[in-house]
């Protein structure tokens, strides 16, 4: 305990030097912005700032990401609640109560219980990323090579059993995403695959170039065309204290979420997403009043708000003990981290302790930052949604291109994204998780190594994977997790059978038999 | 052909490419499924996603029709690809901010009918003022066309 907070002091001496604080209060200020506006998520205004990390040391520049990160979250709330309009997926769950008080006049409240409910989850679901990170990591120093690749290969079957739709298909993407980055030089013999003759395809296909195309240029290319004048009215000051009835209500739902959104943010999967959708409907069943949701109540808007806050948080801890992100967005600052010559994992803390301390402290500072920003300020925010998304999208283009162009000063990287950009609109457009592709992409390489690492230390024999206790128990919940995913495929080949065989001349045609 | 799925189209895309990513990993040694070489991982990959695009095949007969699906934001999906085209193959050519400023005017003035002066002044600034800002104060450096612009 006494060495946690000496090395949070640390930590704090870090956050709070000029230059730190300047890029965790930009990255708030822009995480606000991102998350005030529809169409670009987290994921997008993290690869907008990316061209401005490079050259920023390795601290700020995940200081910055971070705090766009959680920034966003604290701004989703902001446009479901004023206009009904979801800034980001995790918010889709405020709008339904969120714009049910703004109809009743009580968007002020609204938007003052949503913000403080956002830092106390988003402070408290800190202490439990300080408190559980290190000791997971120690735990993770001793895993070998069998060890280690059974947890990719379970956090990637996590993340596929969370999709949504049927598992197979999110498995699909993952194997494709692996496929990906199998492309370039192979790390233990140096042979180069798949790169034909493509210099720049020797190095293997960035993360980078993939993310902002699967993600930011999809989302361009979905929601170009739809243009959408907001008519806006900023609440004033005075209209943002809720009464202390409705402080009294959201107290415990905020409580509730913050555990939720927590726990549900550790898992691989988009968990602020999940969790805001899970506290939502956690928060209707406790409730004594269920009539009232949908109707404005403020439960509905504390309870998700503050879980989809606490969701980034616990996202941190695999991502900064064990270097397995949990999503895309993690996966993008693992890869941000790469970037500056930071390798991943559970020693990150032993041999960086100032980055990872000084990446908690500013998270504490930042959501100080981010509830000034969300409540007195919050009126300043929702005039950019007076931009017309005409001249706001070329400028997204734009950003994604410096962005992707200047992580190698490479023409093909810029290719890769309009490739990428391409696959994940007509992935979306087909209903296709494409999350899984990104983690696919950023694990490969790693659990390639210490798949052969495995086989080498084995002399070849399989049994490795099951005979180590730590191995055999990822693997076992993985194989538990794959058979509940497939159980719904088996189901239905079953009741088709059956429906065949028993009732061959109804009146229904076979068609209808699903 | 209007009666099949999302999934059966799109799970036979991914059979395909799978197949495709065999048959090109054969020039990569395999080695040993005990020794594995440098083609191992990708041929036993490329079989994972085969196994699983069938999956989604069969699966896929109670899936949405893809006739269902609109693509009634094309055009302008269309224009943001060949923007992102003309930037990659520019942006060394003409330098940073002529390249940007050809495709935002485009974007503004052509694609989106705002104006062509609204979107000359527009283009020019966000084109120079990024510029300033990435390359002078962030010290980003970006690439310059003729006439050092």
């Amino acid at each position: 305990m006494f060495e946690t907070l000496h090395s949070l002091s640390m930590g704090f001496a870090m956050a709070l030097t000029p230059h730190v604080l300047l890029y965790a209060f930009v990255g708030c200020v822009v995480g606000t912005l991102v998350g005030v506006l529809p169409g670009v998520g987290p994921l997008a205004g993290i690869s907008l700032l990316l061209p401005v990390t490079y050259g920023l040391d390795a601290t700020s520049a995940l200081v910055l990401l971070a705090g766009i990160y959680y920034g966003a979250m604290y701004g989703g709330s902001t446009t479901s609640i004023l206009m009904r309009i979801p800034g980001e997926a995790a918010s889709v769950m405020t709008c339904i109560d969120g714009y049910a008080m703004t109809q009743k006049g009580r968007a002020g409240a609204a938007l003052a219980v949503a913000a403080v409910g956002s830092f106390v989850a988003g402070t408290l679901s800190i202490v439990g990323l300080m408190l559980l990170a290190p000791p997971l990591a120690e735990f993770a120093l001793r895993f070998g090579p069998p060890e280690s690749f059974a947890l990719l290969v379970l956090g990637l079957l996590v993340l596929a059993y969370m999709s949504s739709g049927p598992m197979t298909r999110s498995l699909a993407m993952a194997a494709l995403g692996l496929l990906l980055g199998m492309v370039g030089m192979d790390t233990m013999t140096g042979l180069f695959r798949f790169d034909y003759g493509v210099s720049e395809l020797g190095d293997g296909i960035g993360v980078v170039p993939v993310a902002v195309g699967l993600f930011g240029i999809s989302e361009i290319m979905l929601s170009a065309g739809q243009n959408m004048r907001a008519d806006v009215r900023a609440p004033r000051l005075r209209e943002l204290l809720p009464t202390a009835r409705e402080w009294r209500q959201s107290a415990a739902p905020i409580g509730r979420g913050t555990l939720l959104g927590f726990l549900i943010g550790i898992i691989p999967g988009p968990g602020h997403v999940i969790s805001s959708f899970v506290s939502y409907s956690v928060e209707r069943r406790l409730s004594n009043h269920p009539e009232r949701f949908g109707e404005g109540a403020i439960e509905g808007v504390a309870g998700p708000e503050s879980a989809n806050n606490s969701a980034t948080s616990g996202a941190f801890v695999p991502m900064l003990a064990l270097g397995l992100p949990s999503g895309a967005v993690p996966a993008i600052m693992l890869a941000a981290m790469m970037i500056h010559g930071i390798a991943p994992g559970p020693l990150l803390m032993q041999q960086q302790p100032q980055l990872f301390w000084g990446v908690i402290a500013s998270m504490y500072v930042g959501n100080v930052v981010l509830l000034i920003l969300n409540l007195p300020f919050v009126g300043i925010f929702v005039n950019i949604l007076r931009i017309p998304y005409a001249y706001l999208y070329p400028c997204l283009l734009a950003f994604a291109t410096i962005g992707v162009y200047a992580v190698n000063n490479s023409v093909i990287d810029v290719w890769i994204m309009a490739a990428a950009g391409l696959a994940g609109y007509v992935l979306r457009k087909l209903e296709f998780e494409i999350a899984p592709i990104i983690l696919g992409l950023v694990l490969a390489p790693m659990l390639e190594l210490n798949f052969r690492q495995s086989l080498a230390l084995s002399a070849g024999d399989y049994t490795i994977f099951f005979t180590r206790p730590i191995a055999a128990i990822m693997l076992g919940i993985g194989l538990v997790l794959l058979v509940l995913g497939m159980r719904s495929i088996f189901m239905r080949a079953a009741r088709a059978r059956m429906a065949m065989g028993l009732a061959p001349a109804a009146d229904t045609g076979p068609e209808r038999n699903r | 052909v209007r009666r099949l799925t999302i999934d059966q189209v799109a799970g036979s895309v991914f059979a395909a490419f799978s197949i495709l990513v065999l048959w090109e990993s054969r020039s990569i040694p395999f080695g040993f499924l005990a020794e594995p070489g440098p083609g191992a991982v990708p041929v036993l990959l490329a079989a994972t996603l085969l196994v699983c695009s069938i999956a989604v095949v069969i699966g896929g007969r109670a899936s949405k029709p893809l006739a269902e699906i609109h693509w009634k934001e094309w055009p302008h999906a269309l224009a943001i690809l060949a923007a992102c085209a003309f930037m990659a193959l520019a942006i060394e050519r003409l330098g940073y901010r002529l390249t940007i400023f050809a495709a935002l005017l485009v974007l503004v003035g052509a694609v989106e009918r705002k104006g062509w002066i609204a979107a000359v002044i527009f283009a020019a600034a966000f084109s120079f003022g990024t510029y300033f800002l990435f390359n002078t104060l962030l010290r980003v450096p970006l690439p310059q066309g003729p006439f050092g612009l």
